[in-house]
């Protein structure tokens, strides 16, 4: 079980779509994390170094964060065979459907992409479906 | 400097905002998707706040500018193909994410937690970027025809 937190998702969701919102005004670029993190992943492009510092900056605030006294619920609740086979799947599809969460279904949807839409609903139903299976009917 | 440091805050902001929020949880993340189970609705909020905060901040932005502060013109993706990479590829992102529970975008703000689960599922997650790369372009070269390259978010 997790705690229903409306609130704070809903803050945390704020916070999310103004660094989507800054990073289009001052770099004019999608705030999608797939598309940073693929542009770290030799062979680098040549604008490597803004998106080095984003994910500096998405790692670290969340360190300070914690370190300043907050608290961040976390758990995992499934193998490090589920991990490295989710990661694996994951790396994979994100890059054959050009985004993920923070891409398609915040930037993209926010501007109206069929594209993005259609990822979206696709991944969500994906998402839905898998975790029925593994909990439901093998149970895990 | 002004441009790496700008992008750094951006970063920050993002991070902090996932932590919140329960994205970097894989825990929260998959009682969102276990509707028959112990469902826990929190990442609907996530969404809609960050999908409203995003569509009217785009509006104003690009109402109001011609290009972006530090570049000479937006960078927004141009394909609108709806085609079988991106259905294909994101279907299997979401039956990755239900499997480990962890999305990209709340993994890498998870790895400022300090906890050991994150940097497997990044490892694992790169590696499937590179071997999914690596198929492209070695079937580009195989086919050896001429081909768009569709790069989007």
């Amino acid at each position: 079980m997790t705690e229903f937190t409306p609130l704070l998702s809903l803050a945390g969701g704020v916070l999310i779509g103004l660094s989507a919102v800054f990073l289009m005004l001052l770099h004019g670029r999608i705030a999608g994390m797939t598309g940073i993190l693929a542009g770290v992943v030799p062979p680098l492009p040549v604008d490597w170094p803004w998106r080095a510092a984003f994910l500096a900056g998405a790692a670290l605030a969340p360190f300070v964060f914690i370190v300043a006294g907050g608290i961040v619920p976390f758990a995992v609740p499934v193998s490090t065979l589920a991990l490295v086979v989710g990661g694996l799947i994951v790396g994979v599809g994100v890059t054959y459907g050009s985004g993920c969460t923070s891409g398609h279904g915040v930037c993209g949807i926010a501007r109206l992409s069929p594209r993005s839409i259609t990822a979206t609903i696709v991944f969500m139903i994906a998402a839905f479906a898998t975790v029925y299976v593994v909990r439901h009917v093998f149970g895990a | 400097m002004p441009k790496l440091l700008s992008a750094f805050i951006i970063g920050a902001i993002f991070g902090l905002g996932i932590a919140l929020s329960g994205m970097a949880n894989p825990a929260k993340v998959l009682n969102f998707f276990d509707i028959a189970g112990t469902w826990d609705p929190s990442l609907a909020f996530v969404m809609g706040g960050a999908l409203v905060t995003t569509a009217i901040g785009y509006r104003l932005v690009f109402g109001a500018r011609q290009r972006p502060l530090f570049e000479k013109s937006f960078g927004l993706p141009t394909s609108r193909a709806i085609d079988l990479p991106l259905v294909g590829g994101s279907a299997l992102f979401g039956v990755g994410w239900g499997i480990a529970g962890f999305c990209p975008g709340g993994a890498v703000p998870a790895l400022g937690l300090g906890h050991p689960e994150t940097p497997v599922f990044l490892a694992a997650m790169i590696a499937g970027i590179a071997l999914a790369r690596w198929i492209k372009v070695r079937g580009s070269s195989v086919v050896a025809a001429q081909q768009t390259p569709s790069r989007g978010a």
